[in-house]
Protein backbone atom coordinates (compact mmCIF):
# COMPACT_ATOMS: atom_id res chain seq x y z
CA UNK A 1 0.00 0.00 0.00
CA UNK A 2 1.26 3.42 -0.91
CA UNK A 3 2.08 5.74 1.95
CA UNK A 4 -0.54 8.27 2.91
CA UNK A 5 0.03 12.01 2.91
CA UNK A 6 -2.05 14.83 4.33
CA UNK A 7 -3.43 17.01 1.58
CA UNK A 8 -5.87 19.73 0.83
CA UNK A 9 -8.51 18.69 -1.69
CA UNK A 10 -7.14 21.15 -4.21
CA UNK A 11 -3.61 19.80 -3.86
CA UNK A 12 -4.90 16.25 -4.28
CA UNK A 13 -6.44 17.20 -7.62
CA UNK A 14 -3.17 18.73 -8.79
CA UNK A 15 -0.95 15.84 -7.71
CA UNK A 16 -3.37 13.22 -9.09
CA UNK A 17 -3.44 15.07 -12.41
CA UNK A 18 0.35 15.00 -12.59
CA UNK A 19 0.37 11.29 -11.76
CA UNK A 20 -2.18 10.75 -14.53
CA UNK A 21 0.27 12.12 -17.04
CA UNK A 22 -1.04 15.67 -17.22
CA UNK A 23 1.87 17.97 -18.03
CA UNK A 24 -0.13 20.98 -19.14
CA UNK A 25 -1.99 23.18 -16.69
CA UNK A 26 -3.46 26.43 -17.93
CA UNK A 27 -5.37 28.51 -15.47
CA UNK A 28 -6.15 31.74 -13.78
CA UNK A 29 -6.38 32.18 -9.99
CA UNK A 30 -9.64 32.45 -8.09
CA UNK A 31 -10.61 31.57 -4.52
CA UNK A 32 -11.29 28.84 -3.37
CA UNK A 33 -9.29 26.79 -5.90
CA UNK A 34 -6.04 28.73 -6.12
CA UNK A 35 -4.05 25.95 -4.42
CA UNK A 36 -4.41 23.88 -7.61
CA UNK A 37 -2.60 26.56 -9.57
CA UNK A 38 -0.10 27.17 -6.75
CA UNK A 39 0.73 23.47 -6.57
CA UNK A 40 1.11 23.21 -10.33
CA UNK A 41 3.33 26.29 -10.37
CA UNK A 42 5.69 24.56 -7.92
CA UNK A 43 5.63 21.06 -9.42
CA UNK A 44 5.37 21.47 -13.20
CA UNK A 45 8.77 23.14 -13.75
CA UNK A 46 10.44 20.28 -11.85
CA UNK A 47 8.95 17.58 -14.09
CA UNK A 48 9.32 19.26 -17.45
CA UNK A 49 5.65 20.22 -17.51
CA UNK A 50 3.91 23.45 -18.38
CA UNK A 51 2.28 25.69 -15.81
CA UNK A 52 0.88 28.77 -17.41
CA UNK A 53 -1.14 31.50 -15.79
CA UNK A 54 -3.08 33.00 -18.65
CA UNK A 55 -4.26 36.60 -18.70
CA UNK A 56 -7.87 35.47 -18.21
CA UNK A 57 -10.09 32.43 -17.87
CA UNK A 58 -11.17 32.80 -21.49
CA UNK A 59 -7.57 32.71 -22.59
CA UNK A 60 -6.82 29.71 -20.37
CA UNK A 61 -9.68 27.56 -21.70
CA UNK A 62 -8.70 28.30 -25.29
CA UNK A 63 -5.14 27.24 -24.49
CA UNK A 64 -6.63 24.04 -23.06
CA UNK A 65 -8.46 23.58 -26.37
CA UNK A 66 -5.17 23.97 -28.21
CA UNK A 67 -3.29 21.45 -26.08
CA UNK A 68 -6.23 19.03 -26.17
CA UNK A 69 -6.09 19.11 -29.97
CA UNK A 70 -2.59 17.63 -29.79
CA UNK A 71 -3.87 14.70 -27.71
CA UNK A 72 -1.85 15.64 -24.61
CA UNK A 73 -3.51 15.35 -21.23
CA UNK A 74 -4.46 18.87 -20.22
CA UNK A 75 -6.48 20.60 -17.54
CA UNK A 76 -7.70 23.88 -16.23
CA UNK A 77 -9.37 24.75 -12.97
CA UNK A 78 -11.43 27.62 -11.66
CA UNK A 79 -14.33 28.46 -9.41
CA UNK A 80 -17.88 29.41 -10.36
CA UNK A 81 -17.54 32.90 -11.93
CA UNK A 82 -14.39 31.76 -13.72
CA UNK A 83 -16.14 28.64 -15.02
CA UNK A 84 -18.87 30.85 -16.48
CA UNK A 85 -16.18 32.70 -18.41
CA UNK A 86 -14.85 29.41 -19.78
CA UNK A 87 -18.19 28.21 -21.16
CA UNK A 88 -17.62 29.30 -24.76
CA UNK A 89 -14.33 27.42 -24.83
CA UNK A 90 -15.87 24.35 -23.23
CA UNK A 91 -18.56 24.30 -25.93
CA UNK A 92 -15.82 24.48 -28.61
CA UNK A 93 -13.92 21.63 -26.95
CA UNK A 94 -17.11 19.54 -26.83
CA UNK A 95 -17.92 20.49 -30.43
CA UNK A 96 -14.43 19.47 -31.54
CA UNK A 97 -14.50 16.13 -29.69
CA UNK A 98 -11.24 16.55 -27.82
CA UNK A 99 -10.50 15.39 -24.26
CA UNK A 100 -9.79 17.79 -21.41
CA UNK A 101 -10.33 18.10 -17.68
CA UNK A 102 -12.08 21.14 -16.26
CA UNK A 103 -12.21 21.49 -12.47
CA UNK A 104 -14.86 23.65 -10.83
CA UNK A 105 -14.35 24.23 -7.08
CA UNK A 106 -17.71 25.90 -6.60
CA UNK A 107 -18.42 29.03 -4.57
CA UNK A 108 -21.59 30.94 -3.90
CA UNK A 109 -23.39 32.74 -6.72
CA UNK A 110 -24.85 34.10 -8.90
CA UNK A 111 -22.59 36.88 -10.13
CA UNK A 112 -19.43 37.33 -8.13
CA UNK A 113 -21.35 35.76 -5.24
CA UNK A 114 -18.90 34.86 -2.51
CA UNK A 115 -15.89 32.75 -1.71
CA UNK A 116 -17.59 30.22 0.55
CA UNK A 117 -18.68 26.75 -0.69
CA UNK A 118 -21.68 26.06 -2.90
CA UNK A 119 -23.17 23.50 -5.29
CA UNK A 120 -25.20 25.95 -7.30
CA UNK A 121 -23.39 25.34 -10.60
CA UNK A 122 -25.20 22.00 -10.90
CA UNK A 123 -27.42 23.11 -13.79
CA UNK A 124 -24.49 24.72 -15.57
CA UNK A 125 -22.38 21.57 -15.21
CA UNK A 126 -25.03 18.97 -16.06
CA UNK A 127 -27.28 20.73 -18.55
CA UNK A 128 -24.75 22.16 -20.94
CA UNK A 129 -23.41 25.44 -19.65
CA UNK A 130 -22.24 26.64 -23.01
CA UNK A 131 -24.23 26.75 -26.24
CA UNK A 132 -25.27 23.83 -28.39
CA UNK A 133 -26.23 20.22 -27.79
CA UNK A 134 -23.51 18.69 -25.70
CA UNK A 135 -22.74 17.09 -22.37
CA UNK A 136 -19.83 16.96 -20.01
CA UNK A 137 -19.20 13.91 -17.88
CA UNK A 138 -19.48 15.42 -14.41
CA UNK A 139 -17.82 13.77 -11.41
CA UNK A 140 -18.53 14.90 -7.84
CA UNK A 141 -15.95 14.02 -5.19
CA UNK A 142 -16.99 13.81 -1.51
CA UNK A 143 -13.55 13.44 0.08
CA UNK A 144 -9.96 14.43 -0.51
CA UNK A 145 -9.29 10.82 -1.53
CA UNK A 146 -11.99 11.10 -4.19
CA UNK A 147 -10.56 14.41 -5.36
CA UNK A 148 -7.46 12.38 -6.30
CA UNK A 149 -9.19 9.22 -7.54
CA UNK A 150 -11.82 10.97 -9.65
CA UNK A 151 -9.23 13.28 -11.20
CA UNK A 152 -7.40 10.21 -12.38
CA UNK A 153 -10.64 8.62 -13.60
CA UNK A 154 -11.67 11.85 -15.32
CA UNK A 155 -8.60 11.81 -17.57
CA UNK A 156 -9.35 8.20 -18.57
CA UNK A 157 -12.97 9.01 -19.37
CA UNK A 158 -12.00 12.12 -21.33
CA UNK A 159 -9.61 10.08 -23.50
CA UNK A 160 -12.00 7.15 -23.88
CA UNK A 161 -14.92 9.26 -25.09
CA UNK A 162 -12.95 12.19 -26.61
CA UNK A 163 -14.79 14.81 -24.60
CA UNK A 164 -14.40 17.35 -21.81
CA UNK A 165 -14.93 15.99 -18.31
CA UNK A 166 -15.71 18.18 -15.33
CA UNK A 167 -14.73 17.58 -11.74
CA UNK A 168 -17.44 19.38 -9.80
CA UNK A 169 -16.19 20.03 -6.27
CA UNK A 170 -16.91 22.78 -3.78
CA UNK A 171 -14.84 25.14 -1.67
CA UNK A 172 -14.98 22.99 1.43
CA UNK A 173 -13.60 19.85 -0.17
CA UNK A 174 -11.07 22.01 -1.98
CA UNK A 175 -9.83 23.59 1.24
CA UNK A 176 -10.13 20.81 3.79
CA UNK A 177 -7.33 18.43 4.59
CA UNK A 178 -7.55 14.66 4.85
CA UNK A 179 -5.23 11.69 4.53
CA UNK A 180 -4.92 10.54 0.95
CA UNK A 181 -3.31 7.66 -0.84
CA UNK A 182 -2.21 9.01 -4.17
CA UNK A 183 -2.91 7.11 -7.39
CA UNK A 184 -0.11 5.30 -9.21
CA UNK A 185 1.78 7.04 -11.98
CA UNK A 186 0.23 6.33 -15.37
CA UNK A 187 -0.41 7.88 -18.72
CA UNK A 188 -3.02 7.65 -21.42
CA UNK A 189 -3.40 4.20 -22.94
CA UNK A 190 -5.85 5.35 -25.59
CA UNK A 191 -4.63 5.70 -29.19
CA UNK A 192 -5.27 9.19 -30.55
CA UNK A 193 -4.98 8.98 -34.33
CA UNK A 194 -7.02 12.18 -34.58
CA UNK A 195 -4.48 14.30 -32.70
CA UNK A 196 -2.49 17.12 -34.26
CA UNK A 197 1.00 15.67 -33.93
CA UNK A 198 2.50 16.68 -37.27
CA UNK A 199 1.94 14.63 -40.41
CA UNK A 200 5.68 14.04 -41.01
CA UNK A 201 4.51 13.91 -44.63
CA UNK A 202 3.22 10.41 -43.94
CA UNK A 203 -0.49 10.92 -43.45
CA UNK A 204 -3.33 13.25 -44.28
CA UNK A 205 -3.79 16.35 -42.14
CA UNK A 206 -5.91 15.96 -39.06
CA UNK A 207 -8.34 18.79 -38.55
CA UNK A 208 -9.73 19.78 -35.15
CA UNK A 209 -12.63 22.13 -35.61
CA UNK A 210 -16.14 22.83 -34.37
CA UNK A 211 -17.30 24.79 -37.43
CA UNK A 212 -19.40 22.90 -39.98
CA UNK A 213 -20.35 24.65 -43.21
CA UNK A 214 -22.50 21.70 -44.22
CA UNK A 215 -25.67 21.54 -42.14
CA UNK A 216 -26.31 17.86 -42.87
CA UNK A 217 -22.84 17.01 -41.68
CA UNK A 218 -23.32 19.07 -38.52
CA UNK A 219 -26.56 17.23 -37.84
CA UNK A 220 -24.88 13.88 -38.42
CA UNK A 221 -22.03 14.84 -36.07
CA UNK A 222 -24.55 15.79 -33.37
CA UNK A 223 -26.42 12.49 -33.79
CA UNK A 224 -23.16 10.55 -33.59
CA UNK A 225 -22.07 12.45 -30.50
CA UNK A 226 -25.33 11.62 -28.77
CA UNK A 227 -24.85 7.93 -29.63
CA UNK A 228 -21.64 8.21 -27.63
CA UNK A 229 -23.49 9.96 -24.79
CA UNK A 230 -25.94 7.05 -24.76
CA UNK A 231 -23.07 4.61 -24.24
CA UNK A 232 -21.80 6.78 -21.41
CA UNK A 233 -25.22 6.77 -19.76
CA UNK A 234 -25.23 2.98 -20.01
CA UNK A 235 -21.68 2.33 -18.85
CA UNK A 236 -20.26 5.14 -16.76
CA UNK A 237 -22.83 5.90 -14.05
CA UNK A 238 -21.23 5.96 -10.59
CA UNK A 239 -23.03 6.22 -7.27
CA UNK A 240 -22.82 5.06 -3.68
CA UNK A 241 -25.70 3.43 -1.86
CA UNK A 242 -25.72 3.83 1.93
CA UNK A 243 -28.19 2.08 4.26
CA UNK A 244 -30.73 1.75 1.43
CA UNK A 245 -31.60 -1.95 1.93
CA UNK A 246 -34.67 -1.33 4.10
CA UNK A 247 -34.97 2.45 3.66
CA UNK A 248 -38.38 4.13 3.62
CA UNK A 249 -36.90 7.56 2.97
CA UNK A 250 -34.16 8.14 0.43
CA UNK A 251 -31.83 11.09 0.83
CA UNK A 252 -30.06 12.04 -2.40
CA UNK A 253 -26.99 14.18 -2.02
CA UNK A 254 -23.51 14.54 -3.56
CA UNK A 255 -20.20 16.00 -2.49
CA UNK A 256 -19.84 17.65 0.90
CA UNK A 257 -23.59 17.60 1.64
CA UNK A 258 -23.61 13.81 1.21
CA UNK A 259 -21.20 13.64 4.14
CA UNK A 260 -23.39 15.88 6.26
CA UNK A 261 -26.37 13.71 5.23
CA UNK A 262 -24.60 10.51 6.31
CA UNK A 263 -24.14 11.92 9.80
CA UNK A 264 -27.82 12.85 9.89
CA UNK A 265 -28.85 9.40 8.61
CA UNK A 266 -26.80 7.61 11.26
CA UNK A 267 -28.52 9.70 13.94
CA UNK A 268 -31.98 9.13 12.36
CA UNK A 269 -31.36 5.38 12.29
CA UNK A 270 -30.46 5.58 15.98
CA UNK A 271 -33.91 7.12 16.48
CA UNK A 272 -35.50 4.25 14.55
CA UNK A 273 -36.17 6.00 11.24
CA UNK A 274 -35.46 3.86 8.20
CA UNK A 275 -33.56 6.24 5.97
CA UNK A 276 -30.77 5.75 3.48
CA UNK A 277 -28.66 7.68 1.01
CA UNK A 278 -28.04 7.50 -2.71
CA UNK A 279 -24.94 9.55 -3.41
CA UNK A 280 -24.49 10.30 -7.10
CA UNK A 281 -20.78 10.31 -7.95
CA UNK A 282 -21.51 11.09 -11.59
CA UNK A 283 -24.21 13.77 -11.83
CA UNK A 284 -24.05 13.47 -15.59
CA UNK A 285 -24.77 10.72 -16.32
CA UNK A 286 -27.21 10.88 -13.41
CA UNK A 287 -27.87 7.58 -11.56
CA UNK A 288 -31.45 7.34 -12.83
CA UNK A 289 -31.84 3.58 -12.46
CA UNK A 290 -31.11 3.25 -8.71
CA UNK A 291 -33.41 6.18 -8.01
CA UNK A 292 -36.21 4.71 -10.13
CA UNK A 293 -35.76 1.40 -8.30
CA UNK A 294 -35.80 3.16 -4.93
CA UNK A 295 -39.03 4.94 -5.92
CA UNK A 296 -40.90 1.63 -5.64
CA UNK A 297 -39.64 1.07 -2.09
CA UNK A 298 -39.45 4.44 -0.37
CA UNK A 299 -42.23 6.86 0.45
CA UNK A 300 -40.25 10.01 -0.31
CA UNK A 301 -36.98 11.46 -1.46
CA UNK A 302 -35.07 14.33 0.11
CA UNK A 303 -32.62 16.28 -2.03
CA UNK A 304 -29.91 17.75 0.20
CA UNK A 305 -27.99 20.33 -1.76
CA UNK A 306 -26.29 23.70 -1.50
CA UNK A 307 -28.48 25.20 -4.22
CA UNK A 308 -32.11 26.20 -4.68
CA UNK A 309 -33.37 22.79 -5.79
CA UNK A 310 -31.31 22.07 -8.88
CA UNK A 311 -30.53 18.36 -8.44
CA UNK A 312 -34.08 18.02 -7.15
CA UNK A 313 -35.28 18.27 -10.77
CA UNK A 314 -33.10 15.35 -11.85
CA UNK A 315 -34.43 13.26 -8.96
CA UNK A 316 -38.00 14.02 -10.07
CA UNK A 317 -37.17 13.01 -13.63
CA UNK A 318 -35.35 9.88 -12.49
CA UNK A 319 -38.13 8.66 -10.19
CA UNK A 320 -40.73 9.67 -12.79
CA UNK A 321 -42.49 11.65 -10.05
CA UNK A 322 -43.66 8.41 -8.46
CA UNK A 323 -42.88 9.79 -5.01
CA UNK A 324 -42.60 13.30 -3.59
CA UNK A 325 -39.17 14.91 -3.63
CA UNK A 326 -38.45 17.32 -0.76
CA UNK A 327 -35.73 19.92 -0.62
CA UNK A 328 -33.31 20.46 2.25
CA UNK A 329 -30.81 23.16 1.40
CA UNK A 330 -28.57 26.05 2.35
CA UNK A 331 -27.15 28.49 -0.17
CA UNK A 332 -24.87 31.47 -0.52
CA UNK A 333 -21.85 29.76 1.04
CA UNK A 334 -23.66 28.15 3.96
CA UNK A 335 -23.46 24.39 4.58
CA UNK A 336 -26.47 22.44 5.90
CA UNK A 337 -25.86 21.07 9.40
CA UNK A 338 -26.52 17.41 10.28
CA UNK A 339 -29.24 18.73 12.64
CA UNK A 340 -31.02 20.50 9.77
CA UNK A 341 -30.96 17.36 7.62
CA UNK A 342 -32.12 15.25 10.56
CA UNK A 343 -35.00 17.65 11.21
CA UNK A 344 -36.06 17.31 7.56
CA UNK A 345 -35.89 13.51 7.76
CA UNK A 346 -38.03 13.55 10.91
CA UNK A 347 -40.49 15.94 9.25
CA UNK A 348 -40.81 13.73 6.16
CA UNK A 349 -41.19 10.67 8.38
CA UNK A 350 -44.21 12.44 9.82
CA UNK A 351 -42.89 13.33 13.22
CA UNK A 352 -42.41 9.68 14.18
CA UNK A 353 -39.19 9.05 16.07
CA UNK B 1 9.66 32.11 27.77
CA UNK B 2 9.26 34.90 25.22
CA UNK B 3 6.43 37.41 25.23
CA UNK B 4 5.33 36.84 21.65
CA UNK B 5 5.15 33.45 19.95
CA UNK B 6 4.82 33.52 16.18
CA UNK B 7 3.71 30.42 14.28
CA UNK B 8 4.91 30.10 10.69
CA UNK B 9 4.87 27.22 8.24
CA UNK B 10 3.88 25.73 4.95
CA UNK B 11 0.16 26.18 4.41
CA UNK B 12 -1.74 23.29 5.92
CA UNK B 13 1.06 22.47 8.36
CA UNK B 14 -1.28 23.05 11.33
CA UNK B 15 -0.34 26.57 12.41
CA UNK B 16 -3.85 27.68 13.33
CA UNK B 17 -4.67 24.63 15.44
CA UNK B 18 -1.35 24.92 17.27
CA UNK B 19 -1.72 28.66 17.78
CA UNK B 20 -5.20 28.23 19.30
CA UNK B 21 -4.11 25.41 21.61
CA UNK B 22 -0.92 27.24 22.55
CA UNK B 23 -2.89 30.36 23.48
CA UNK B 24 -5.18 28.26 25.68
CA UNK B 25 -2.07 26.68 27.22
CA UNK B 26 -0.54 30.12 27.94
CA UNK B 27 -3.77 31.35 29.51
CA UNK B 28 -3.21 28.82 32.31
CA UNK B 29 0.02 30.65 33.24
CA UNK B 30 -0.63 34.28 32.31
CA UNK B 31 -3.43 36.70 32.91
CA UNK B 32 -3.34 38.80 29.76
CA UNK B 33 -3.18 36.55 26.71
CA UNK B 34 -4.07 37.52 23.17
CA UNK B 35 -4.14 35.68 19.86
CA UNK B 36 -3.89 37.44 16.52
CA UNK B 37 -4.85 35.83 13.25
CA UNK B 38 -2.92 37.62 10.54
CA UNK B 39 -3.34 34.87 7.96
CA UNK B 40 -4.17 36.84 4.83
CA UNK B 41 -3.90 33.79 2.56
CA UNK B 42 -6.36 31.16 3.68
CA UNK B 43 -10.09 31.86 3.23
CA UNK B 44 -11.39 28.80 5.17
CA UNK B 45 -10.79 27.10 8.55
CA UNK B 46 -9.56 30.01 10.60
CA UNK B 47 -8.89 31.17 14.16
CA UNK B 48 -12.24 32.93 13.98
CA UNK B 49 -13.95 29.51 13.90
CA UNK B 50 -12.76 29.08 17.52
CA UNK B 51 -13.45 32.66 18.58
CA UNK B 52 -16.24 31.80 21.04
CA UNK B 53 -14.13 29.18 22.82
CA UNK B 54 -11.10 31.49 23.03
CA UNK B 55 -13.12 34.42 24.31
CA UNK B 56 -14.78 32.19 26.88
CA UNK B 57 -11.32 31.29 28.15
CA UNK B 58 -10.60 35.01 28.54
CA UNK B 59 -8.26 35.27 25.59
CA UNK B 60 -8.36 38.40 23.47
CA UNK B 61 -8.98 37.45 19.83
CA UNK B 62 -7.77 39.70 17.06
CA UNK B 63 -8.82 38.53 13.64
CA UNK B 64 -9.03 40.01 10.20
CA UNK B 65 -12.10 42.22 9.91
CA UNK B 66 -13.42 40.22 6.97
CA UNK B 67 -12.47 36.70 8.11
CA UNK B 68 -15.14 34.08 7.31
CA UNK B 69 -17.11 36.47 5.16
CA UNK B 70 -17.31 36.77 1.42
CA UNK B 71 -14.97 39.74 1.36
CA UNK B 72 -11.75 38.31 0.01
CA UNK B 73 -9.81 41.33 1.23
CA UNK B 74 -6.50 40.83 3.05
CA UNK B 75 -6.79 43.79 5.44
CA UNK B 76 -4.96 43.68 8.78
CA UNK B 77 -6.73 45.00 11.87
CA UNK B 78 -5.14 47.98 13.69
CA UNK B 79 -5.28 46.09 17.02
CA UNK B 80 -2.27 44.04 15.92
CA UNK B 81 -0.07 47.10 16.53
CA UNK B 82 -1.45 47.25 20.05
CA UNK B 83 -0.57 43.63 20.61
CA UNK B 84 2.97 44.09 19.32
CA UNK B 85 3.54 47.28 21.33
CA UNK B 86 1.71 46.49 24.60
CA UNK B 87 4.45 44.72 26.52
CA UNK B 88 2.13 43.54 29.28
CA UNK B 89 0.32 41.11 26.96
CA UNK B 90 1.51 37.58 26.24
CA UNK B 91 0.71 37.06 22.61
CA UNK B 92 0.37 34.33 19.99
CA UNK B 93 0.39 35.24 16.34
CA UNK B 94 -0.93 32.93 13.62
CA UNK B 95 0.86 33.87 10.40
CA UNK B 96 -0.41 32.84 6.96
CA UNK B 97 1.14 29.96 5.05
CA UNK B 98 4.39 30.01 3.12
CA UNK B 99 6.32 33.12 2.21
CA UNK B 100 3.18 34.76 0.83
CA UNK B 101 1.50 34.62 4.23
CA UNK B 102 4.67 35.74 6.01
CA UNK B 103 4.89 38.97 3.98
CA UNK B 104 2.02 40.31 6.08
CA UNK B 105 4.17 40.19 9.21
CA UNK B 106 6.77 42.49 7.68
CA UNK B 107 5.13 45.70 8.88
CA UNK B 108 5.51 44.54 12.50
CA UNK B 109 9.05 43.22 12.08
CA UNK B 110 10.81 46.44 13.22
CA UNK B 111 8.92 46.37 16.56
CA UNK B 112 9.60 42.66 17.07
CA UNK B 113 13.29 43.08 16.32
CA UNK B 114 13.55 46.09 18.63
CA UNK B 115 11.88 44.35 21.58
CA UNK B 116 13.79 41.08 20.99
CA UNK B 117 11.23 39.12 23.01
CA UNK B 118 9.74 36.72 20.48
CA UNK B 119 9.91 33.05 19.57
CA UNK B 120 9.57 32.47 15.82
CA UNK B 121 8.30 28.94 15.48
CA UNK B 122 8.38 27.01 12.24
CA UNK B 123 5.62 24.36 12.18
CA UNK B 124 6.54 21.28 10.17
CA UNK B 125 4.36 18.42 8.98
CA UNK B 126 6.43 15.85 7.10
CA UNK B 127 3.26 14.18 5.79
CA UNK B 128 2.54 17.21 3.61
CA UNK B 129 3.43 16.44 0.00
CA UNK B 130 5.66 19.47 -0.61
CA UNK B 131 7.50 19.26 2.74
CA UNK B 132 8.14 15.54 3.04
CA UNK B 133 11.84 15.91 3.81
CA UNK B 134 13.92 18.14 6.07
CA UNK B 135 15.48 19.69 2.97
CA UNK B 136 12.11 20.61 1.46
CA UNK B 137 10.89 21.99 4.78
CA UNK B 138 14.08 24.02 5.13
CA UNK B 139 13.47 25.54 1.69
CA UNK B 140 10.04 26.78 2.87
CA UNK B 141 11.55 27.96 6.17
CA UNK B 142 14.11 30.09 4.33
CA UNK B 143 11.47 31.53 1.99
CA UNK B 144 9.45 32.56 5.04
CA UNK B 145 12.49 34.18 6.70
CA UNK B 146 13.20 36.16 3.53
CA UNK B 147 9.59 37.29 3.26
CA UNK B 148 9.12 38.58 6.82
CA UNK B 149 12.68 39.53 7.77
CA UNK B 150 12.69 37.42 10.93
CA UNK B 151 14.91 34.40 11.61
CA UNK B 152 13.17 31.28 12.84
CA UNK B 153 14.20 30.40 16.40
CA UNK B 154 12.42 27.10 16.99
CA UNK B 155 10.68 24.17 15.30
CA UNK B 156 7.47 22.37 16.19
CA UNK B 157 7.00 18.94 14.70
CA UNK B 158 3.29 18.66 13.91
CA UNK B 159 3.55 15.68 11.55
CA UNK B 160 0.16 14.06 11.06
CA UNK B 161 -2.13 12.50 8.48
CA UNK B 162 -5.31 13.88 9.96
CA UNK B 163 -7.78 11.68 11.82
CA UNK B 164 -5.93 8.51 10.84
CA UNK B 165 -2.72 9.52 12.63
CA UNK B 166 -1.21 7.02 15.08
CA UNK B 167 1.64 7.58 17.50
CA UNK B 168 3.81 5.37 15.29
CA UNK B 169 3.18 7.76 12.37
CA UNK B 170 4.40 10.64 14.52
CA UNK B 171 7.48 8.77 15.74
CA UNK B 172 8.49 7.96 12.18
CA UNK B 173 9.09 11.66 11.60
CA UNK B 174 11.36 12.26 14.62
CA UNK B 175 14.51 11.72 12.58
CA UNK B 176 13.37 14.15 9.89
CA UNK B 177 12.56 16.78 12.52
CA UNK B 178 16.01 16.36 14.09
CA UNK B 179 17.60 16.68 10.67
CA UNK B 180 15.70 19.91 10.04
CA UNK B 181 16.85 21.10 13.47
CA UNK B 182 20.47 20.45 12.51
CA UNK B 183 20.23 22.07 9.08
CA UNK B 184 18.47 25.16 10.47
CA UNK B 185 20.51 25.27 13.68
CA UNK B 186 17.44 25.72 15.89
CA UNK B 187 15.81 23.35 18.41
CA UNK B 188 12.61 21.31 18.16
CA UNK B 189 10.70 22.73 21.12
CA UNK B 190 7.87 20.23 21.05
CA UNK B 191 6.02 17.63 19.03
CA UNK B 192 2.29 18.21 18.84
CA UNK B 193 -0.29 15.45 18.50
CA UNK B 194 -4.02 15.03 18.82
CA UNK B 195 -5.11 15.09 22.46
CA UNK B 196 -6.26 11.45 22.28
CA UNK B 197 -2.78 10.29 21.26
CA UNK B 198 -1.10 12.45 23.92
CA UNK B 199 -3.39 11.08 26.63
CA UNK B 200 -2.47 7.46 25.88
CA UNK B 201 1.25 8.00 25.51
CA UNK B 202 4.12 8.11 27.96
CA UNK B 203 5.90 10.58 25.72
CA UNK B 204 5.71 14.29 26.52
CA UNK B 205 3.70 15.64 23.58
CA UNK B 206 1.93 18.97 23.23
CA UNK B 207 -1.75 17.94 23.04
CA UNK B 208 -4.05 19.49 20.45
CA UNK B 209 -7.82 19.73 20.65
CA UNK B 210 -8.98 20.17 17.09
CA UNK B 211 -11.70 22.32 15.59
CA UNK B 212 -14.87 20.32 14.95
CA UNK B 213 -16.36 19.87 11.48
CA UNK B 214 -19.97 18.87 10.68
CA UNK B 215 -18.88 16.42 7.94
Amino acid sequence: MAEKVLMKGNEAIAEAAIRSGCRHYLGYPITPQTEIAAYMAKRMPKINGVFLQAESEISAINMVYGVAATGKRVMTSSSSPGISLKQEGISYIAGSDVPALIVNVQRGGPGLGGIQPSQSDYFQATKGGGHGDYHLIVLTPASVQEMADLTSHAFDLADKYRMPVMLLADGTIGQMMEPVELPEEKTSTVEKPWALTGTKMQREHNIINSLYLNTELLEKTNFERFERYKQIEENEVMYESFMMEDAEICVVSFGITARVSKNAIIEARRQGIKVGLIRPITVWPFPKQPILEAADKVKAFISVEMSMGQMLEDIKLACECKKPVHLCNRVGGMIPSPEQVLAKIVEVEGGKN
Amino acid sequence: MKRITLFFGHYGSGKTNIAINYALHLKKQFDKVAIADIDIVNPYFRTKDSEAELKKAGIKVISLPFANTNVDLPALPPEVYGLVQDKTTVAVMDIGGDDRGAYALGRYTPYLLEEKDYEAVFVANFYRPLTKTAEEAFEVLQEIECACGIKMTAIVNNSNIGVETTEADVKKTDAEAQKLSQIAGIPVIFTSVNESIARNSTHDYFPLTLQKKPF
